[in-house]
C-alpha cells in the first residue's frame, strides 16, 4: 500500500503529472475574483470565505480525471485489481495521493490567497483549519466519482456533473467555518460537523469507488 | 367562465400553462420513444423472421 | 398467488403492465381534469395570497412525486442490486427523467408563486435550495446512464450512484438547514394539519397528488415497457451480428 502511495505521489510530482496544476487554477481563480466583483476591499472581505473555498473545490475538480485515468489507460489499473491489495485499499490510497498532492497543498496557499482578498485576522485560522478538515472529504468523493466515470471517454464533463452536487455539504460548512470565523463567531459547530462528514467520506466512499471500479473493469 | 384571479392573474395562468405544458412534453415525449423502438422491435423481429426458414 | 417477484420476469411484466396501462392512465388523466379544474375554477382565493393559492393545486403534488420518484429509483437500484432483476434497474431509468419533469414543475411553480409574495423569483431558502440539489442529482442520473454503454455496467453504476446520492441529498437537506433558515412554509401547507388548509383546498389537493402519483405510475409503466422492447432490440441485433 505504501508502494503504490509512493508511486502515484512519485508520478503526480514528475513532469506532465498536473501537480502544480491546480495550485496555479487556485491563484489564478482567487486573482480573478477582484476584477469580477470589484476592488472594494469591503466587498472582497465579505466574499472572500466563500471565494478560498469555491477555488478550492475547483482545483480539487480539475485534477480528479487523472486518479484512474492514466491507470486506466496503461492497463495498470487492471494489475492493481489483480493484486493482492484490496481493490477498496486501492481507492483509499488512491484518495490518500489525491488529497497530499492538491489538497495540502492548498492548505498550504490559501492564508496567502486570504491576505490577497482582505479576509480578516481572525479568519485565517478558521481558514487553514476548515481547508485542512474538508479537503479530504472533497478527494474522497472525487475518488468515487472518478471510479463512476473511468470507462468513459471524455468522461470530464459527466464527472464534475456528479461530483458537483456531492460536493454541496462540504462547501456549505467549509465556507461557514470561514465565514463565522470572519464575522468572530464560535465557528467549531461547523467546523465538527465539516470533520463528521469527512470522517463519514473517508469510512465509506472508498467501498462505493471500489464497487464501481470492479463494474468498470468487468 | 373565467373566474376571476384579481391582479394576481398572469402568475396563476403562468404558472397552469408551463406546468401543464411541462406534463403535455414528457408524456409526448414517452409515447414518440415508445412509438420508435416499438416500431424498431418489429423490423428486427420480422428480419429475424425471415431469416430462419 | 405466488410472490411478487414473480413480475420481475419481463414477460410476466410486459404483460400485467399491458393490461394494467389503460386503467391506470384512464385514473391518472381523471384525477388530474377533477383535481385540476376543481382547484382552478371551484375554489375561493386565500385572504392573504390572493388567487396565488391555486398554485398549490400544482406545486405540492409536484413536489411530493419529485421526491417519491426519487425514493422509488432508490428501490428500484436496491432491487437490482440484491436480486439483480433487470426490469427493476430499467423501471429505475424510466422514472428518472419523470422525476426530473416534476422537480422542474415544483420549481417553476414555487418561482411564479414567489415572485409576488416574496418579491423574487427565487430565495436561496433551503427547501428551494434542496428541490434545485435534487434536480442536479436528477441530471447526474439521467447524464450517467446515457453515457455508459453496456447496458449492465450502466444499471450498476447509476444504482452505486442512486444510493450515494441519496445520503448526500440527506446530508445536504441537513446542512442547508443550517446554513439559511428560510422564508418557506413548513410542511403544514401540505400534509395532514387540518387545522393549516381548510377543506376547501384539502380536498381538490387531495385529488391532484393521486393525479400526479398515478400520472407518474403510468409513465413509469409505459416507459419501462419501452425500455424492455429496447433492450430486446439491441440483444436481437447483437444475436444478428454473431451469426
Amino acid at each position: 500500500m505504501i508502494g503504490l502511495l509512493l508511486r502515484d505521489l512519485n508520478l503526480a510530482v514528475r513532469a506532465g503529472g498536473g501537480f502544480g496544476l491546480g495550485l496555479a487554477f487556485f491563484l489564478i481563480f482567487a486573482s480573478l475574483v477582484p476584477f469580477g466583483v470589484g476592488p472594494e476591499t469591503g466587498v472582497l472581505r465579505v466574499i472572500a470565505p466563500g471565494i478560498l473555498w469555491l477555488g478550492a473545490l475547483f482545483a480539487c475538480l480539475l485534477s480528479l480525471d487523472r486518479i484512474f485515468q492514466l491507470d486506466w489507460e496503461d492497463g495498470s489499473l487492471d494489475l492493481l485489481a489483480t493484486s493482492p491489495l484490496p481493490l477498496e485499499g486501492v481507492a483509499a490510497i488512491k484518495a490518500l495521493a489525491h488529497w497530499i498532492t492538491t489538497g495540502l497543498p492548498l492548505v498550504a496557499l490559501a492564508p496567502v490567497l486570504g491576505l490577497l482578498l482582505n479576509l480578516p485576522g481572525p479568519a485565517f485560522v478558521w481558514l487553514v483549519g476548515s481547508l485542512a478538515v474538508g479537503t479530504p472529504a472533497l478527494s474522497a468523493i472525487g475518488t468515487f466519482g472518478a471510479a463512476l466515470t473511468v470507462g468513459i471517454k471524455r468522461g470530464g464533463l459527466l464527472l464534475s456533473l456528479l461530483v458537483l452536487p456531492l460536493y454541496v455539504p462540504t462547501l456549505i460548512f467549509g465556507a461557514l467555518t470561514v465565514a463565522r470565523g470572519a464575522a468572530g463567531v464560535d465557528a467549531m459547530t461547523p467546523l465538527a460537523m465539516l470533520a463528521g462528514i469527512t470522517l463519514a467520506t473517508l469510512a465509506t466512499l472508498p467501498f462505493a469507488a471500489a464497487a464501481a471500479l470492479r463494474v468498470n473493469l468487468r | 367562465m373565467m373566474p376571476d384571479l384579481g391582479r394576481y392573474a398572469t402568475e396563476v395562468l403562468m404558472a397552469y400553462g408551463g406546468s401543464i405544458a411541462l406534463l403535455i412534453a414528457i408524456v409526448a415525449a414517452s409515447i414518440w420513444k415508445a412509438r420508435r423502438v416499438k416500431r424498431r422491435l418489429e423490423v428486427v423481429e420480422a428480419r429475424r423472421e425471415e431469416k430462419r426458414p | 398467488m405466488s410472490s411478487l417477484w414473480e413480475y420481475a420476469n419481463p414477460r410476466k411484466f410486459m404483460s400485467t403492465s399491458t393490461t394494467l396501462l389503460p386503467w391506470v392512465s384512464a385514473i391518472a388523466g381523471l384525477c388530474l381534469v377533477v383535481g385540476l379544474v376543481w382547484g382552478f375554477f371551484f375554489t375561493p382565493d386565500d385572504f392573504r395570497q390572493g388567487s396565488t393559492v391555486k398554485i398549490i393545486y400544482l406545486h405540492v403534488p409536484a413536489a411530493i412525486m419529485a421526491i417519491n420518484a426519487w425514493l422509488m429509483m432508490l428501490v428500484a437500484s436496491l432491487v437490482w442490486v440484491i436480486r439483480r432483476h433487470h426490469v427493476s434497474a430499467l423501471a429505475a431509468k424510466a422514472a428518472a427523467p419523470v422525476g426530473m419533469i416534476f422537480t422542474l414543475i415544483a420549481l417553476y411553480t414555487g418561482a411564479v408563486w414567489g415572485q409576488p409574495m416574496w418579491g423574487s423569483w427565487w430565495e436561496w431558502d433551503p427547501r428551494l435550495t434542496s428541490f434545485l440539489i435534487l434536480f442536479l442529482f436528477y441530471l447526474g442520473y439521467i447524464a450517467l446512464w446515457e453515457a455508459v454503454d453496456n447496458p449492465d455496467s450502466a444499471a450498476d453504476l447509476t444504482s452505486v450512484l442512486c444510493l450515494v446520492g441519496s445520503v448526500f441529498a440527506i446530508i445536504s437537506r441537513y446542512a442547508l438547514l443550517f446554513w439559511n433558515q428560510g422564508l418557506h412554509q413548513g410542511a403544514s401547507l401540505s400534509l395532514d394539519a387540518e387545522e393549516n388548509v381548510a377543506d376547501v383546498f384539502w380536498y381538490p389537493l387531495l385529488i391532484c397528488i393521486a393525479g400526479f402519483g398515478f400520472l407518474f405510475l403510468a409513465l413509469v409503466l409505459y416507459r419501462t415497457q419501452t425500455e424492455i422492447r429496447a433492450r430486446r432490440v439491441k440483444a436481437l441485433i447483437a444475436q444478428e451480428r454473431m451469426t
